[in-house]
């Protein structure tokens, strides 16, 4: 049965700001790495059953939709942890507060917003350079 | 009307001695997200090095490397604290999107019994590893 209480009201009231973006895919890139971590979990699993199960997870892994998905997991995994780590000063008050978030007030705080978002993505394509640099230029 | 010692509002003498706030649970587990999340940072930048190292590795060598103590001990603690934080951050999302109360509850008790249950796994999994060097066999 449906608990009818009363819900927030809709999105679009709200002024557009940029903690939207930032808290949505702080949210969006935890959910996702939740599944990263059971390919964690699964990869372990397959090294201490077998040489054919970790096969088999080594299989995956280099298929295209597995070379996919670890790419978006690397962004997700980066961009979390460089937005976890600006959450964690916001925790200790750092920049925090309702006037930080608004941009005539902070445009600083929306240029550290973005930059943080773009750094995650900089530093995605600097690891799969060098994974690729790695596998001696070779098809991935 | 007196008041007491860091009562404001509201609040009766009870409900700030107990310290739970509207959770019922207190600050514990914005406590627990926090502490497990610094512990990933080193943990998961360690893991992305340690991936990258492993790229077309052979299964003994996979064996091997995570035989090594060192890499088996951050294995053990990162698999602990990855489950642990994303455990946590699930609850939050159940919490806020299901709002049918079976469902609700049913998720939250499937989700606690999937963290602990991959989380022992692969606990497990690195140990036999690391202490047979040969997996579970």
């Amino acid at each position: 049965m449906p608990n009818i209480r009363p819900t927030s009201p809709h999105l679009g009231i709200y002024r557009w700001r940029i903690n939207m973006l930032q808290s949505t895919l702080h949210r969006l890139t935890g959910l996702f790495l939740c599944l990263g971590a059971l390919l964690v979990a699964w990869g372990l699993i397959a090294a201490a059953s077998s040489g054919a199960a970790w096969n088999a997870f080594a299989w995956f892994c280099g298929s295209l939709i597995g070379m996919i998905l670890l790419f978006l997991w690397t962004w997700s995994l980066l961009f979390h942890l460089c937005h976890g780590i600006y959450h964690l000063l916001h925790d200790v008050g750092q920049g925090y507060g309702p006037a930080n978030r608004d941009r005539e007030f902070a445009p600083v705080y929306w240029k550290v917003g973005w930059g943080i978002l773009a750094l995650s993505v900089v530093l995605t394509v600097l690891v799969w350079i060098l994974l690729i640099v790695r596998m001696g230029g070779g098809a991935a | 009307m007196s008041t007491y010692p860091g009562q404001d509002g509201l609040r009766t003498p009870l409900k700030v001695a107990r310290g739970n706030g509207a959770s019922g649970t207190g600050v514990h587990h914005w406590w627990l997200e926090r502490v497990t999340a610094i512990a990933l940072i080193p943990l998961s930048i360690w893991f992305l090095f340690l991936v990258g190292g492993l790229l077309h590795a052979t299964y003994p060598e996979v064996l091997a490397s995570i035989a090594q103590p060192v890499h088996a001990i951050f294995l053990i603690v990162l698999s602990v604290c990855l489950f642990w934080h994303g455990a946590l951050g699930l609850q939050v999302i159940i919490e806020d999107y299901v709002h049918t109360r079976w469902l609700e509850v049913t998720l939250q008790i499937a989700l606690r019994f999937g963290a602990v249950l991959a989380a022992l796994a692969s606990v497990m999994a690195v140990l036999s590893v690391w202490l047979t060097g040969t997996g579970y066999y």
